[in-house]
C-alpha cells in the first residue's frame, strides 16, 4: 500500500480542456495513473485524447466511477469547482490551483470535513506513489518506486530533493505536496500519521518553510507519536520578516514561524535538519537499519 | 496587502463601528488648519505601514496649531521601520478611561477565524502574549455569527451591560467586514471605553488576502505594500523580494527560490534578492527577471536555478537567450538547469557560449566565488 493513491484508484480532472489540465491529464495517464476523464463546463461530451469529458462532476462520476480529482481550475471558479465536486461525491480532492482567497478556503474545508471527503492543498504540486500513479504535476522520471514518504510544503524544492533521494538510490512510497497556502486541507501530522501506519513506508522526509508553526507541531508529534525515522529541511532560512516569500503561506510575522523556531524544534525532537538539499540521503542513511 | 489606518477606518465607518473622524494630511501647514477646525487638542498620527509607531515618536498630542506645525514637521520626517512618514492622520484626542484589544485573525491550526480579546489593550498584542498569555481570550470563529463562547468572553471582559451591548455590535460589525473583505487581520488596538461610556476604535488595522484582490476591485487600487519593483515583477507574473546581498537569484518555484537563498548564505555570501519566475515558460519573463537583478548596483553575480517539471529548461534557455539580448547582464552569469528538456536547454546555450551546470550545490558554490569568495 501507499498512501492516498494507488494503480487501481479512478483519477478524473476538473478543468480537462485547459491548457494545464489537458497536459497534466495525458501526462498522469502517460505515467501509469487510471485516468477516467474529466470536466469541463460547457465541454460535454467531447474528448480529451480519448479521455471523456463531461459537464458536471456529477456525470462524471456517474459514468466513469471517479474517486480522485484533480482541480486545474483557475482561482475565480475554484470553489464553485470544489463544492461540485463534493455535491459529486469525489472522495478525494487534489488542489492544484494556485491563488485560492483564504475565506473561501476556509468554507470549502468546513464542508469537506463534514463529509469526510480528503483535501489536499490548495496550492499543492499533488501527490504521487512512483510506479503506480500520480494525481498532479511533478516529473514522474525523476521519482524512483521505494520505501521513503515524502511530505513537502513547495514544488521544485520537492523535486530537488526527491532527484537526489533516487540518486542515491532511495526510493518513494508516497510524495504529498501539502500547499503553500497559510490554509491547507491535509497537514504534517495527518499525512505522518498515515505514513506511520503503512506498511510499504520505512522513513519520512518533511519539507517544510518559514510561515506557522506546522512544523513545530509535526516534531512535537513525530517525538511523541513515530516509531518511523524522520529527516526534515526547512527552506526560508535568509528570509525578510514581514514578507510574502513566493508562496502565500509563506511569511514571518512578529507572531513567529522563522527557520530557526522550526529547526530547533525539529533538532529537539530528535529529527535531524539538513543544511541543503543534498544532504538529505546521507541522513536517512543513519536513521535507517 | 496591508492597509493604511486611514484607509481601514474608512473601511471601520462604512460597518458602522465607531471611529473618530479626523483629516488627512500632507503638509505641516494642513496640520494646523486641521487643529483649527477640530479645535481643542488634537492627536497627529504617522500614516505608515507597519506597527510601533508610536515608540518611534510617530504621534503626538498636540494643543494648538502653532505646536501642530512643530510636531507634524517632526514626525514628517520621520523613517520608521525603513518607512518615510509621508501623511499624519489628525484626529480629536479622546477622553479614554479603559483601553481594550480586539481583532480578527486567520488561525492556520483549525484552518478558520478566530477572534482575540483582552481588557489590557494599547500595547503590542505578541508582547502582551509573551508577558501576560493569560490576559488574552482566543474564540475560534464558527460561521459569520456571535457564537456562545464569545458571548461568554465579552460578557467576562465587558461586565456592564451598557458596554457589553456596544461591545457586541462592534464585534458583529468587525466579523461582517472581516469575511465581506476578505481580511486576513482586522484589529482595533486600542478599543477605547471613553468618559462618556462610549466604545471607540482609537485605531485600526486592516490586512486583505492578496489572493482576494480580484474579488475587491476597489481595494487592489489601493495597494502601496510593495516596492517600485516588486510591483513591476508582480505585474508581469513574478515574485520578487530586494535584500542586501551580492549575488542575484533566479529560480522557478517559492521553495526552491528559498532553499537557494540559503544555500548562498551557507557557502559564505548573501542573496541580492528573491525571485521566483514561477511555473511559466513565458521567455518576457526571464527577461523582466535579468531586468530586476541588473538594476540592483550591489549584484557582482547572477544565479539561475532552474529545476525543470511544468517549466521546460528549453523554454527557459530561449528567455536566457531573449534576455541576454535585451539586458547587458555585465555581471558573470552561472546556470544551472535540470529536470524537464534539460538536454535541448543546455544544447541552447552552450552553442551560445554559456557554461550549463546540473548540480545545484555545485552551481552556488561557483556564483559564491564569482562575487568575490566568502565573507
Amino acid at each position: 500500500m501507499s498512501i492516498l493513491i494507488d494503480k487501481d484508484t479512478p483519477v478524473m480532472v476538473q478543468g480537462i480542456t485547459g491548457r494545464d489540465g489537458s497536459f497534466h491529464a495525458r501526462s498522469m495517464k502517460k505515467d501509469g495513473t487510471r485516468v477516467v476523464g474529466g470536466v469541463t463546463p460547457g465541454k460535454g461530451g467531447t474528448e480529451v485524447d480519448d479521455l471523456p469529458v463531461f459537464d458536471t462532476v456529477t456525470a462524471c462520476v456517474a459514468a466513469t466511477g471517479a474517486q480522485l480529482s484533480v482541480l486545474f481550475v483557475p482561482p475565480a471558479a475554484f470553489s464553485a469547482a470544489f463544492r461540485e465536486a463534493l455535491d459529486g461525491g469525489i472522495k478525494t480532492l487534489v488542489c492544484v490551483t494556485e491563488g485560492v482567497p483564504v475565506h473561501q478556503m476556509i468554507d470549502n474545508l468546513k464542508h469537506a470535513r463534514e463529509r469526510g471527503v480528503r483535501v489536499i492543498g490548495a496550492n499543492s504540486p499533488g501527490l504521487i506513489s512512483p510506479g503506480k500513479a500520480k494525481a498532479g504535476i511533478m516529473p514522474a522520471a525523476i521519482h524512483l518506486p521505494g520505501r521513503i514518504g515524502v511530505i513537502s510544503r513547495s514544488g521544485t524544492l520537492t523535486y530537488e530533493i526527491v532527484s537526489h533521494l533516487s540518486a542515491a538510490g532511495l526510493g518513494q512510497s508516497t510524495c504529498v505536496g501539502i500547499g503553500g497556502d497559510s490554509i491547507v486541507g491535509t497537514g504534517f501530522i495527518d499525512l505522518l500519521t498515515l505514513f506511520e501506519a503503512d506498511e510499504e513506508t520505512d522513513a519520512v522526509v518533511l519539507i517544510g518553510e518559514i510561515g506557522g508553526d506546522a512544523e513545530e507541531k509535526a516534531a512535537q508529534f513525530v517525538a511523541e507519536k513515530m516509531r518511523k525515522p524522520v529527516a526534515a529541511f526547512i527552506a526560508g532560512r535568509t528570509a525578510l520578516p514581514g514578507k510574502r516569500m513566493g508562496h502565500a503561506g509563506a511569511i514571518i510575522s512578529s507572531g513567529g514561524g522563522t527557520a530557526a523556531s522550526k529547526i530547533t524544534a525539529f533538532r529537539e525532537a530528535g529529527v535531524p535538519v539538513a543544511d541543503l538539499p543534498r544532504d538529505i540521503p546521507a541522513l536517512l542513511r543513519e536513521l535507517l537499519p | 496587502m496591508k492597509m493604511y489606518e486611514y484607509q481601514a477606518t474608512g473601511l471601520f465607518a462604512e460597518e458602522g463601528i465607531p471611529v473618530l473622524s479626523g483629516e488627512l494630511v500632507c503638509e505641516p501647514k494642513e496640520a494646523a488648519e486641521a487643529c483649527r477646525r477640530l479645535g481643542g487638542r488634537v492627536v497627529l498620527k504617522a500614516q505608515v505601514l507597519t506597527g510601533g509607531r508610536g515608540k518611534a515618536g510617530g504621534v503626538a498630542t498636540v494643543s494648538s496649531p502653532e505646536e501642530a506645525v512643530r510636531e507634524a514637521e517632526r514626525i514628517l520626517s520621520l523613517t520608521i521601520k525603513g518607512y518615510p512618514v509621508k501623511k499624519l492622520l489628525v484626529v480629536p484626542a479622546a477622553d479614554i478611561r479603559e483601553e481594550y484589544y480586539l481583532g480578527l485573525t486567520i488561525d492556520r491550526n483549525s484552518a478558520g477565524g478566530v477572534c482575540i480579546l483582552s481588557s489590557q489593550g494599547g500595547m503590542d498584542i505578541e508582547e502582551l502574549a509573551a508577558t501576560a498569555p493569560e490576559k488574552i481570550l482566543r474564540l475560534p470563529l464558527i460561521s459569520d455569527e456571535m457564537t456562545e463562547d464569545l458571548s461568554v468572553a465579552l460578557r467576562r471582559v465587558f461586565p456592564r451591560t451598557e458596554v457589553r451591548n456596544q461591545a457586541e455590535a462592534l464585534v458583529k460589525a468587525l466579523i461582517r467586514l472581516f469575511r465581506r473583505r476578505d481580511c486576513l487581520l482586522a484589529e482595533i488596538n486600542p478599543l477605547a471605553l471613553d468618559c462618556r461610556e462610549n466604545l471607540i476604535a482609537l485605531d485600526a488595522k486592516v490586512e486583505i488576502d492578496d489572493n482576494a484582490l480580484f474579488l475587491h476591485k476597489d481595494l487592489a487600487a489601493l495597494k502601496e505594500d510593495e516596492t517600485a519593483e516588486e510591483r513591476s515583477a508582480r505585474e508581469g507574473g513574478i515574485s520578487f523580494i530586494s535584500l542586501d546581498g551580492t549575488i542575484g537569484c533566479v529560480v522557478n518555484g517559492a521553495g526552491l527560490a528559498m532553499a537557494t537563498m540559503d544555500a548562498v548564505h551557507h557557502f559564505g555570501a548573501e542573496p541580492a534578492n528573491f525571485l521566483d519566475v514561477g511555473g511559466s515558460s513565458d521567455p518576457k519573463k526571464m527577461v523582466l527577471a535579468l531586468n530586476l537583478i541588473v538594476g540592483n548596483p550591489r549584484v557582482r553575480c547572477i544565479l539561475i536555478n532552474i529545476f525543470g517539471g511544468i517549466t521546460r529548461c528549453d523554454d527557459i534557455a530561449r528567455g536566457i537567450l531573449l534576455a541576454a539580448e535585451a539586458v547587458d547582464p555585465s555581471r558573470p552569469l552561472v546556470i544551472r538547469l535540470t529536470g524537464t528538456n534539460a538536454e535541448e536547454g543546455k544544447e541552447m546555450l552552450e552553442k551560445a557560449g554559456y557554461a550549463v551546470m546540473t548540480d545545484m550545490t555545485e552551481a552556488v558554490k561557483k556564483a559564491v566565488a564569482l562575487a568575490g569568495g566568502p565573507r
